[in-house]
């Protein structure tokens, strides 16, 4: 139906992506299966501080009104005409539904416009894909930890076609218990990256906060113990009246959440025999994981490998790399694609 | 001329093609299903049965409020899209103006509501003047029933109320305003793509264009986030 993917042998596929699922509104344009042409993020996070949190219906209004500009922008920069190209693709899930559903809507008005195919693709195969984006010649199969706001999974990434879960949280997301505590401590939205700082002059030490391990041999996580234990902690102190340490509660609080994570995905690792491990998510941008698994994962001889910073945040580029791969096995969607605010992950590849 | 258009304020789906003096082809789903996923497939299947391409369209016009936030968004989502790619001119119609002129024919004051939720009504006030032209009694509001009566008790005049607030308002509005109260058939409650693409037409000629960029619904209320922000910080 689509003359595109015989072409794609002597032409770089172009694809045009959509990224709308949260807080950031972004296009990106892609050449081939990893030249990030443009990458345009209009973040929203000034508009939701002052709610402590991204509101939804705002943030729905702020995609509607910036997806255009945002649109031409990356087509601008990139200096590629809208009939170049030969793929538009889109998130349409998991995330917050209205906000999905201006990228949706704008994806499939645009491919059903100029003809060409429409991609639709998961959020977290594009956090999984942002690693492709710099290390194009990744060998499959390898293990994949995810970790976001809404997300901590363990992923046995096994080919184009094919990924499974090994371990995922049973209750918060790690992302999340960094935002809850991060409220907590009064440091504002978002939570990762204010709790890294506040936590680089601060003592890992000075707080033994517990660590979930769950059942013996479980790639499984749990995260609401720790950050009940925090917010007890901080209560406690409240209540006698006692001077705490937001550098010290934060290294400490971190420092249980990257102990977990790296212990439960070199053991993932291990046990599948993966020799890399991709980071994927916007908890990967976390320095202290990414040194704490990079120094344990070397002495297992296992390799590390993660998305530049701009990668790991919600972005577009992402996106247009696991479309890029949709696209050479003809996953296409129709035009009754829907926004799909739950979509579970072991369902990423299976359209 | 002619346009393309889209309306998705409401639980109705509705596109339809207009031509200066008449109406090309129409559609519309009123079966409650999301518009995200009825309406592209549709609109496809209206351009294929009128045998045109966008690329033959004049412009694209859109319901640009008040109603469903969400409905709104996917509705101009989907022609800032088209409208983009193509490079026609965007339009935006109140669909309130837009239900309004189901009820031309008449003599009374014509009164559209739709159900806004939290007991309140998103509704304006019309007179049809002697040359057939809409004018505005009341401008766009959202505003709980009871204020709506209330105004228009004030004017000694028949009124004629539709839209999808008819089916929960109704009754109370019949036994305030009594005889002088009429409720449309719901045939003339729905709204329908057709009449606004009549008035896009309209506003197009007089060069009444979207800023394709910066356009955004008419929503009236502010989020409820906002709201309690306000109320909080002031
Ligand atoms: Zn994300």
């Amino acid at each position: 139906m689509f003359a595109g993917v015989e072409e794609g042998m002597n032409k770089d596929t172009l694809i045009l992506a959509l990224e709308t699922s949260c807080d950031e509104t972004s296009a990106a344009v892609l050449s081939g299966k990893h030249r990030v042409l443009s990458n345009i993020i209009a973040s929203q996070i000034p508009v939701h501080q002052k709610f402590g949190g991204v509101v939804p219906e705002i943030a729905s209004r702020r995609h509607l009104e910036q997806i255009i500009p945002v649109v031409d922008t990356a087509l601008a920069e990139a200096g590629v005409a809208l009939q170049d190209l030969d793929a538009v693709a889109v998130t349409y899930g998991p995330g917050l539904v209205g906000a999905l559903l201006v990228g949706v809507a704008q994806a499939k008005a645009l491919a059903y416009a100029l003809k060409k195919p429409l991609i639709g693709v998961h959020h977290l195969l594009g956090h999984i894909y942002a690693n492709l984006l710099e290390h194009p010649d990744l060998k499959l199969p390898a293990l994949c930890l995810v970790v976001s706001g809404g997300h901590t999974s363990l992923v046995h990434w096994q080919s184009h076609e094919q990924l499974s879960i090994l371990g995922a949280t049973r209750d918060d997301a790690a992302g999340e218990a960094f935002d809850k505590i991060a409220r907590s401590l009064g440091l504002g939205y978002p939570g990762g990256p204010v709790i890294e700082k506040a936590a680089r002059t601060g003592n890992r030490e000075a707080i033994a906060f517990p660590r979930a391990w769950l059942e013996e041999g479980s790639l499984d996580f749990s995260f609401s113990g720790l950050k009940s234990a925090v917010l007890n902690y901080l209560h406690n102190a409240k209540q006698r009246g006692e001077e705490i340490s937001v550098p010290d509660v934060s290294a400490s609080f971190q420092e249980a959440v990257v102990e977990v994570l790296v212990e439960k995905t070199i053991n993932a690792a291990t046990a599948h025999g993966l020799e890399t491990i991709a980071l994927a998510g916007g908890v990967a941008a976390n320095q202290r994981l990414r040194e704490q698994l990079t120094a344990t994962a070397e002495s297992h001889g296992l390799k590390v490998i993660w998305p530049s910073l701009v990668y790991c945040t919600d972005n577009a580029a992402m996106i247009a790399c696991a479309a890029y791969y949709r696209y050479q096995l003809g996953d296409f969607a129709g035009l009754d694609l829907n926004a799909v605010p739950y979509l579970p992950l072991d369902k990423a590849l299976s359209s | 001329m002619q346009v393309l258009a889209i309306e998705s304020a409401t639980n109705v789906a509705g596109l339809a093609l207009v031509a200066e003096e008449t109406v090309i082809a129409e559609a519309t789903l009123n079966t409650g299903k999301t518009h995200s996923q009825r309406l592209m497939p549709m609109l496809a299947r209206l351009l294929d049965e009128a045998e045109l391409q966008l690329e033959e369209l004049d412009g694209i016009v859109v319901s640009g409020g008040p109603g469903s936030f969400t409905g709104l968004r996917i509705g101009m989502a989907t022609a800032k899209g088209l409208a983009y790619a193509v490079q026609k001119p965007l339009v935006t119609v109140s669909t309130l103006d837009s239900l309004a002129l189901n009820c031309t024919g008449r003599t009374e004051l014509i009164c559209p509501i739709l159900n806004a939720r939290r007991n309140e009504v998103y509704s304006a006030v019309y007179r049809v003047s002697s040359e057939g032209e809409l004018q505005m009694v009341m401008p766009y509001r959202a505003l709980p029933p009871k204020e709506l009566i209330a105004f228009l008790r004030q004017r000694e005049e028949q009124v004629v109320f539709l839209g999808d607030g008819v089916p929960v308002f109704g009754d109370l509005l019949f036994n305030e305003l009594k005889d002088r109260c009429e409720l449309a058939s719901p045939l003339d409650s729905l709204p329908r793509a057709a009449a606004l693409g009549w008035l896009g037409i309209r506003k197009l000629k007089k060069g009444e264009i979207a800023d394709l960029a910066t356009a955004k619904p008419f929503y009236i209320r502010p989020s409820e986030a906002e709201v309690t922000w306000q109320q909080k910080n002031l």
